[in-house]
């Protein structure tokens, strides 16, 4: 149907969940249902002595307690994997339940099964574990330091893992030549992904067909099921069943496979009945894998008219106390590749080592890697602008990789296909008035330095999303495909059942999908169902992450559409008695070309097709068509964001007063949403920038572990955001679409810290560390 | 021990025995089965379990089911009246004012309290009115423009 | 979280409450449950018996009494900030009670339930002690009173004794010429004040004649500055800085977000700011 794509057609998600009826996990309710409690290790290093369940087991109502002498009883694997292997990486094992040592504050020792989950969490309590608490160890740098406490006696002086990128002579001499350098050490502050739907299971073992289904909070069931049937539960993958249902947020955190899904299956597994397991909002922090993490040393070198020369980063990241799924990952291939960011950088080295350390483990959030590389090369510009006398602005401009350039190869591994990053730019400026603005801040500065500064802060960003070629990322270490499926099938009337291995959790697939088919089929968006998240249906998805959907399901979903168009043309041909190679297909219909009165439904085909009594010899009956899209490469979404500060320098409050982000997504499947997108992932990286922090202290208690601590983004401290777009479309794929989703966490950290410190700059300030709360801000202020 | 309560859910008549300790929010999801009001967070910050006591917006996980004995208790199932979408839930579809649609029960409630004390609020007025609500998905910017639509149309 | 198991217990009469406080020992008293629910979630507070007199109606209620106001002890936050009689004669209390938290919270808790609990950093400990506020309370034994600034003894301490129920708070009208401010610098997760600055300034004639600062959030308790210069002075913006510098706490809070020093910091900025606005209405 012409005019539906690139429309903001209102969402077809919305009405169960406006309503009270969607249903999340913990929503449902299952005849015979037990509830799960688990308990936690309170301690972040700990041997186990012992465990004595008698109290728990004999409170009422309790239905089982099990530790890990059950796992070990049950006779199945009991692990939590790791699916991103790095060379030399050392990969400790991580039993879902502790066997004897606990290596975290939140790690799982055992589990109370009861009829009531107050009463399950009543005998909880009741669980007595005798601990000999050991040293511990929560901090990146302090992980790494000589004689700090081991998280893994096969992780020596715990090290992951020690990965390059780059060549580093070359960067060395253009460090040597340089006519400007610059540099900074920062930390990348920890964050906890906080959906606001804390992690929850329902699993359900019928032992007389032997299927297990496991009703789960997550962003990919087929990634699930593999991980928990080889790994966890050792029963075989066509048993279990696992089911999306609504999910409320992920951002990254319901990617993963943990202990807790495993350990409730168990449950269901051995009392043959369902049981429930719903995190609270402590236990889901505590658990839930944490992102960023970082400590960076970075340098960049100039020439005399300011062109970048070289790039240094050398980066300690946390792993946490066991490697989450993709962890390895993240801080390496997610991260050390975008460090050319929008510039022709000839020589960049970046090395990273994995550390263990005694605190939830750290994987992919919204961006993953890639805002903590943007942070380091915006910063830098940042600093650049000032070094170089060149101002944000034209540091920038002078160092874009030229729009002529394309495709483009870095020097760390990336290829860029495609890119025009000085109109995103100068569109931004002309949105926040940036002459008006340089005006007012030095009227302000010229005032003697007066209590109120304003800030002006940048940050260009690249991100490379559409995770992908399945050849490429295997190399790389993956232990998964990039790619996704799409099944869709034509039914005998003409309307059409969607079957994605995308796995939507707030973003809107079902809409977004209907109008991919609609486009490409000429049917209207309501003549689509769109079906996801759930193994039995869909036939194997790699699900929704890394700002893929659109990119590689929506491509998967265009294929097969292009697959039923051509084997309708054949149909077509058959009926009309013309040749398929004279049919075209527009609006719905067939047509052979040059006689429009000869024409033939998609109704009137798919009819045809299923009853197959007129039907060409050589065709099998039916209209589906199943795709499997592997990329032939990343997507590069880019932009330019302007956040617009003022700083109170009396108590270092901060101000947001304006936000402008020009964003280049490529083709745009429905503005709304894309939208959205975009303002979700600022307010996670305007977060991270200015409120949010997980905080260790030194024996690894979690203590900003409820949300009286940790500061999420809320609505009194946000402001309306101003978006525009410039449209580059990807060349690769057949939408032409790149990925939006993690674009704003991404951009926005390093535009709010750089807007910032351009206010302070009359204090001498050039760095501080996020989040930038009131009291660094006027300690930076105040410093000698 | 349990405590006899009597109180109307969405316009209905509803008896029931409950333990004290019983929270409202568990009360009316899993005893009543009314799945709307969600739970977020243990600490009366994030506001997904908002619902309507006696008109005035309140966090049901901070209130004993045996404290709701003899209120009238609305829910996100029992905004819509006759079939009708209230303004609300209709300025939250029409402007994409969700996304996962977790907060969205307690949000859509909230801000029908702010509406029902200020018909006609500024931008800085509803941001005010909902920070009890926490949204981890919209960056609150569409939030603001449904609850204008709706107070637009409700005026 | 869910909280451990209790009785429940629901008082019709203060006197009923006061009997089945006699009567369980360790019972809580619950007037909105939004101190005690909480804590009992997580299981920080276990009490065996919970005696509900949030239905008390002679508890409730704002009235005009003696010259002053009467606030009954199971007044919600949200009536204190919107009640006209306060906003006649006493506003800065309604200002500091729409701070508290946000909508929900101020639907359901009381200035009882809030002054018992005694946060640190709730918003309206500050304020009654600035105004001079007296506590009420009434055990088996009688009643007696409390002035505001006696009643906060130590974190998360007062002076309410085991047996003894808070019944209302007086607070005495703003005089002629009197001007007060509520500043709060809001911790940006858990909505209390990191520091809220409470501040009166009377001006007769153009001069000074009595001005009050109380600085919550810094200390344990409400922290009284001695700002006496400002009486009989000019009220410019430097003798009110160098009044509001005089904030003195041995031990300030810290935590995460904000330290002890800094706190005083903004304690003294806050101060200052408070007594500035608090001279601009009066």
């Amino acid at each position: 149907m012409a005019g539906v794509l690139g429309t903001s057609i209102k969402r077809r998600e919305d009405p169960a969940l406006i309503t009270g009826r969607g249903k999340y996990t913990d929503d449902l309710l299952v005849e015979g249902m037990a509830h799960a409690a688990i308990v936690r290790s309170p301690y972040a290093h700990a041997r186990i002595r012992g465990i004595d369940t008698s109290a728990a087991k004999t409170y009422p109502g309790v239905v089982a307690v099990l530790t890990a002498r059950d796992v070990a009883a049950a006779g199945i694997p009991g692990m939590v994997p790791v699916g991103w292997l790095l060379p030399d990486l050392k990969t400790p094992a991580h039993p879902m339940i502790a066997a004897d040592t606990v290596r975290h504050v939140g790690d799982a020792v055992a589990v109370v099964v009861a009829e009531d989950r107050y009463v399950a969490r009543d005998a909880a309590e009741r669980v007595a574990v005798d601990y000999e608490p050991l040293d511990a160890v929560a901090d990146v740098v302090a992980a790494l330091e000589d004689g700090a406490p081991t998280v893994h006696d096969d992780a020596p002086g715990n090290v992951a893992f020690d990965w390059e990128i780059g060549e580093k002579d070359p960067v060395d001499a253009a460090f040597a030549q340089a006519a400007h350098t610059v540099e900074l050490d920062l930390r990348n502050n920890r964050l906890i992904p906080h959906a606001i739907e804390p992690r929850a299971a329902l699993a359900s073992y019928d032992s007389s067909t032997g299927v297990m289904t496991i009703h789960m909070t997550s962003q990919n069931p087929h990634v699930h099921r593999l991980l928990m049937t080889l790994a966890s539960l050792g029963m075989p993958e066509h048993k279990v069943r696992i089911v999306a249902p609504e999910v409320g947020g992920g951002f990254g955190s319901k990617i993963h496979h943990y202990a807790d899904e495993a350990i409730v299956g168990l449950c269901s597994l051995k009392l043959d009945r369902p049981v429930k397991w719903t995190a609270t909002r402590t236990e889901t922090n505590l658990t839930d894998a944490h992102g960023r993490d970082h400590s960076t040393h970075c340098a960049m070198a100039f020439d005399g008219d300011g062109r970048i020369t070289g790039l240094r980063v050398d980066t300690k990241a946390a792993m946490g106390a066991y490697l989450s799924t993709f962890a390895p990952a993240v801080p390496t291939y997610l991260y050390g590749t975008l460090m050319s960011g929008q510039y022709d950088i000839p020589a960049i080295h970046c090395h990273v080592t994995g550390v263990f350390t005694h605190t939830a483990p750290v994987d992919a959030y919204r961006g993953a890697g890639r805002p903590e590389a943007t942070f380091v090369v915006e910063r830098l510009m940042h600093l650049a602008g000032e070094a170089t006398g060149l101002g944000p602005i034209e540091v920038r401009k002078r160092n874009f990789v030229p729009a002529d350039a394309f495709p483009y190869q870095t020097q760390v591994a990336l290829a860029y296909d495609s890119g025009n990053y000085g109109p995103a730019m100068d569109r931004a400026l002309e949105m926040i008035g940036y002459d008006d603005l340089c005006r007012e801040q030095a009227s302000r500065r010229g005032n003697g330095n007066g209590r109120r500064q304003m800030g002006i802060g940048f940050s260009s960003y690249i991100e490379a999303c559409g995770l992908a070629p399945s050849a490429v990322v295997g190399s790389l270490g993956a232990q998964a495909g990039q790619w996704e499926s799409a099944d869709v099938r034509v039914h005998p009337t003409g309307s059409v059942t969607v079957y994605t291995g995308s796995s939507s959790h707030g973003q809107g697939h079902e809409t977004t999908f209907s109008q991919i088919v609609a486009d490409r089929l000429g049917v209207a968006p309501e003549a689509v169902e769109v079906i996801h998240g759930d193994t039995d249906l869909v036939q194997f998805g790699m699900g929704t992450y890394g700002s893929r959907s659109a990119a590689v399901g929506g491509s998967a979903i265009a294929g097969s559409v292009d697959k039923i168009i051509e084997k309708g043309k054949k149909i077509a041909a058959h009926l009309l008695e013309a040749a398929a190679e004279d049919l075209e297909y527009e609006d719905g219909s067939f047509r052979v070309a040059g006689s429009p009165d000869r024409a033939l439904g998609l109704g009137d085909v798919a009819l045809q097709a299923y009853l197959a009594h007129n039907y060409p010899d050589d065709l099998e009956p039916g209209l589906s068509a199943t795709t499997f899209y592997d990329p032939a490469n990343f997507t590069y979404p880019f932009g330019t964001h302007v956040c617009v500060v003022e700083v109170d320098t009396e108590t270092g409050s901060i101000e947001l007063l304006r936000y402008t982000a020009v964003d280049d997504v490529g083709n745009v499947i429905n503005p709304m949403i894309v939208d959205g997108q975009l303002h979700g992932g600022l307010a996670q990286g305007i977060g991270q920038a200015l409120w949010e922090n997980a905080v260790y202290d030194d024996s690894g208690q979690l203590v900003s572990g409820s949300l009286m601590d940790y500061a999420l983004p809320k609505i009194h401290n946000l402001i309306q955001f101003e978006l525009d777009r410039t449209t580059t479309p990807c060349p690769h794929n057949p939408l032409g679409v790149k990925g939006v989703g993690e674009a704003g966490a991404i951009a926005s950290p390093p535009a709010v810290v750089n807007a910032v410190v351009d206010a302070l700059k009359p204090f001498g300030v050039t760095h501080i560390d996020m989040p930038l709360t009131p009291e660094k801000v006027w300690r930076a202020v105040n410093a000698d | 021990m349990t405590v006899s309560i009597q109180l109307e859910v969405n316009g209905k008549p509803v008896q029931a025995e409950v333990e004290p300790r019983r929270l409202l929010v568990h009360f009316l999801r899993e005893d009543l089965g009314l799945t709307g009001a969600n739970i977020g967070c243990e600490t009366s910050l994030c506001g997904a379990c908002t619902i309507l006591v006696d008109g005035n917006a309140v966090k049901s996980c901070t209130m004993l089911a045996a404290q709701a004995d003899g209120a009238a208790v609305t829910t996100i199932e029992g905004l819509a009246r006759n079939g009708e979408l209230h303004p609300l839930q209709d300025g939250f579809w029409e402007k994409h004012g969700l996304q996962c649609g977790y907060c969205t029960p307690g949000m859509i409630l909230s801000a029908n309290y702010l509406l029902e004390q200020n018909p006609s609020p500024s931008d800085e007025e509803i941001r005010e009115g909902l920070k009890g609500n926490i949204c981890r998905c919209t960056g609150y910017h569409n939030i603001v423009e449904a609850v204008k639509y709706a107070a637009e149309r409700m005026s | 979280m869910y909280p451990a198991q209790f009785d429940y217990r629901r008082a019709g009469s203060v006197d009923e409450a006061l009997g089945l406080l006699q009567e369980h020992e360790d019972a809580k008293l619950m007037a909105g449950g939004h101190s005690l629910i909480p804590m009992m979630k997580l299981r920080l507070a276990q009490p065996p018996v919970v005696i509900d007199i949030g239905r008390l109606d002679e508890l409730k209620g704002i009235s005009e009494a003696g010259g002053g106001v009467r606030v009954g002890a199971l007044t919600t936050h949200a009536d204190i900030a919107a009640s006209d009689i306060l906003a006649a004669s006493c506003p800065v209390l309604a200002e500091a009670a729409g701070h508290i938290g946000d909508a929900q919270v101020r639907n359901r808790g009381t200035i009882g339930g809030n002054i018992a609990h005694a946060d640190p950093g709730s918003d309206l400990p500050p304020v009654l002690v600035l105004l001079g506020a007296s506590v009420h309370l009434q055990s088996p034994s009688g009643a007696r009173s409390v002035a505001a600034a006696d009643f906060f003894q130590d974190l998360l301490m007062t002076d309410v004794g085991e047996d003894e129920i808070l019944t209302h708070v007086d607070v005495p009208a703003q005089s002629a010429g009197a001007g007060a401010a509520y500043l709060k610098f809001e911790h940006p997760a858990s909505g209390y004040a990191v520091v809220g600055a409470a501040a009166s300034v009377t001006v007769q004639h153009g001069r000074c004649t009595a001005a009050g600062l109380v600085i919550g959030g810094v200390g344990a308790v409400p922290t009284a500055v001695d700002v006496s210069s400002l009486v009989g002075a000019d009220l410019s913006d430097d003798a009110i800085a160098t009044a509001a510098s005089g904030l003195d706490t041995e031990d300030p809070l810290g935590d995460i977000f904000a330290s002890g020093d800094y706190r005083v910091h903004v304690g003294k900025v806050y101060g200052k700011r408070a007594l500035a606005a608090a001279r601009d209405r009066a």
